[in-house]
């Protein structure tokens, strides 16, 4: 190397070598879905980068001021659709706020359970999808085969794979079988940790994993407070700030789990926290197949929650109020409440404003990823282009959410 | 204030924190409202930035959660922006809220979190709201050249502009929105809850005159007052002699015992009870069907 001392620029005189702009998306496998980035480079570094969202907006808060409360439900499972009962659970809660009521206590049960069971279902796909961006491609396909056990609970539980419309404003839609219950268990101590251990011993020690992701897009505890960071973001920070413990709601309070925090701050941290986090809903889980009591699934409050079918066809009153449950629906009284909950992405809040009617007046959602998609510019300048997607796969964002 | 039922996530104790934010905030403050356990305090325009400032660095709310517009249209300063703040330190939020309209601009808060910029991009694009010295403000969620404001009040759920793929200029083409059928919104309000419109049939209710008003009402207490003349209103005042002017009184019906009796039905009724009474469905299951004969071929 020595003998290539170069007095001048190696390419002919006059030309100046310039900064260039690339597009980064708005389809690329490590997207995760339409991002559209405009990359300032210099050679393989990173300069600058300008991400555009809103290639995935569907105007869904304004639909929703259109339709009655439990019309809008459904439209929060299509925003993060790899974890749709963690936004389900932001908006049923807020309703309920504004109206005060009653949840019952096996209703709740049941909601901290198939939570936690969306948390191990997204954080399969989000580890699945970050270690392929990175170039291993055998323990995405083995966690898949985990995500697809939680796919087929979640059909037993709803009749739906994906956009369940399971938690309703007063409880939940219906009573779960109890064979469903067995098999939750017993995938939870047999299955999942034999399948992720194996998946997760392919990558966490292994080398070139950790030349993709360790000092990464290293955030200090203040940056993460600073930019709204919250979820594994700011957990991987060091902060042990998690609203399940925090700020609990449903039955949180009763349950025991860990909040697995980083040291480093980096994507190897976010990974691991991730990582960590599925042991503990697993744990979750447990507890909650233990501890459920029977009872009710849903508030008896016959002006928010309607009558099951079977009831309707024998009572006059009962009929009367599914009647108008389904067609006018209920009324929330007037306010405005914000909501957040921990969805495996971060906060997720409904700030919700209600003006007495069958509808809300406003329903603004606070995903996750603006946050932390609006950092990518913060975490990636000196980094080099390929260090983008690992990053991106560190924050998991889904524009289903991001862009509403 | 009422006991709390609900289950929504619960966090620090509101007790006395309107007052001591209220007080810190000074006549930046316009008012504090407390209601379903969230505090709201509405803040002056101009000095947002300062109290957003203040809560910051004297107040432990360190994150700037989000920020979300409203629209009013009723109001003289139609619009809302509303800042969601979390205390990680004190585990507590709280909400503050400007007014404005179109032409008023709002400060920006960029200069205290850098996330506010996306953020109040938003609440432009949606609503129009202008950010005095925001120097990146530019549309974040619509589409590239979009005119309007989608999620102001007057602003149609179907949007002006549609858009295909043109298969004969091989590109998207941008039309304007046509509907096969009008979209449809129900009104689900019940017309004695406040409808604010007049029900088909009843829009004539209101023209009908009232009726004539007259000295005396008209009653028929006494025989004079039917109006059915002299002759017969003395015919009405005689009195009844309580005998009948035609022929025999018809006399008592006979017995019932001495009926003949009815045959018995030959066969017993259908139980119909399975069809009215849940009890009676846990009967025998139904016959399985006999599997139907094949047809041969060729027949």
């Amino acid at each position: 190397m020595s003998g290539m001392m170069l007095d001048q620029s190696p390419t002919t005189t006059g030309e100046e070598i310039t900064n260039y702009t690339i597009n980064f998306g708005p389809q690329h496998p490590a997207a995760h879905g339409v991002l559209r980035m405009v990359m300032e480079l210099d050679g393989e570094i990173i300069e600058r980068i300008d991400c555009h969202v809103g290639l995935l907006h569907r105007g869904t808060e304004k639909l929703i001021e259109h339709k009655t409360y439990l019309q809008a439900l459904p439209y929060f499972d299509r925003l993060d659709y790899c974890s749709p009962l963690a936004m389900e659970h932001s908006y049923v809660l807020a309703i309920e706020k504004l109206l005060n009521i009653d949840v019952p206590i096996r209703a709740q049960y049941l909601r901290v359970l198939f939570a936690e069971l969306t948390r191990i279902c997204n954080h399969m796909l989000n580890i699945g999808a970050h270690v392929m961006d990175v170039g291993a491609m055998t323990p995405n396909l083995w966690v898949f085969e985990l995500r697809e056990d939680c796919l087929n609970f979640f059909e037993r539980m709803s009749g739906a794979r994906m956009h369940h419309a399971y938690l309703r404003p007063g409880g939940v839609h219906q009573d779960v079988p109890l064979k469903l219950l067995a098999d939750i268990g017993d995938w939870v101590d047999t299955r999942l940790p034999e399948l992720f251990g194996d998946a997760m011993s392919l990558v966490v020690d292994n080398r070139i994993f950790k030349q993709r992701n360790v000092d990464i897009a290293i955030v200090s505890k203040e940056d993460a407070v600073r930019w709204g960071f919250s979820g594994p973001m700011i957990r991987a920070a060091g902060i042990p700030w998690d609203l399940r413990k925090s700020q609990p709601y449903d039955v949180y309070d009763r349950m025991d789990f860990e909040i697995p925090v980083g040291t480093n701050s980096d994507c190897y941290d976010r990974f691991m926290v991730r990582v960590k986090e599925v042991y503990e809903s697993a744990k979750i889980i447990k507890q909650c197949i233990a501890e459920i009591p029977e009872g009710p699934i849903a508030s008896l409050d016959r002006k928010v929650v309607p009558p099951k079918r079977g009831e309707m066809k024998q009572s006059m009153e009962a009929l009367i109020h599914h009647f108008k449950l389904y067609t006018e629906g209920f009324h929330v009284p007037a306010g405005e409440v914000y909501v957040a909950t921990e969805s495996p992405k971060g906060e997720f809040g409904v700030y919700l404003v209600s003006d007495g009617s069958n509808k809300p007046y406003r329903c603004k959602i606070r995903p996750t990823a603006f946050s932390h998609l609006q950092a990518m510019d913060f975490m990636c300048k000196g980094h080099m282009l390929p260090d983008a997607t690992a990053i991106l796969g560190a924050i998991d964002v889904v524009f289903g959410e991001c862009d509403r | 204030m009422a006991t709390v039922l609900h289950s929504a996530p619960r966090y620090g104790s509101n007790d006395g924190v309107a007052a001591t934010l209220g007080a810190a905030l000074g006549d930046m403050l316009l008012s504090a409202h407390e209601e379903h356990g969230e505090i709201l305090l509405t803040i002056r325009r101009e000095s947002i930035e300062d109290a957003l400032r203040l809560l910051r660095d004297n107040h432990e709310y360190q994150q700037l959660m989000e920020m979300a517009g409203v629209d009013y249209p009723d109001r003289a300063e139609r619009f809302e922006v509303v800042y969601m703040l979390l205390s990680l330190t004190k585990n507590h939020r709280i909400m503050l809220k400007v007014c404005t309209d179109e032409a008023h601009p709002v400060p920006t808060v960029t200069t205290l979190w850098p996330n506010a910029g996306w953020l109040e991009r938003e609440v432009f694009d949606m609503y129009g709201v202008l950010f005095a010295d925001n120097t990146d403000l530019r549309r974040i969620l619509t589409d590239y050249g979009f005119e309007g404001f989608p999620f102001r009040k007057d602003f149609p759920l179907t949007g002006y502009q549609e858009l295909r793929y043109s298969e004969e200029e091989k590109r998207v083409v941008y039309e304007p929105v046509e509907l096969a059928q009008d979209l449809r919104q129900f009104d689900f309000m019940s017309p004695w809850e406040g409808a604010d419109y007049i029900l088909p049939g009843d829009e004539k209710a209101a023209e009908h005159p009232a009726a004539p008003k007259v000295d005396e009402p008209k009653t028929t207490e006494k025989p004079s007052q039917t109006g059915a003349g002299a002759k017969t209103d003395a015919k009405a005042a005689e009195k009844s002699t309580g005998k009948k002017s035609g022929g025999e009184e018809p006399g008592a019906p006979d017995a019932t015992e001495s009926r003949p009796e009815r045959k018995p039905r030959k066969t017993a009724g259908r139980e119909t009870s399975g069809a009215t009474e849940p009890a009676a469905q846990a009967k025998a299951p139904a016959k399985p069907r006999k599997p139907r004969a094949k047809k041969e071929d060729g027949k």
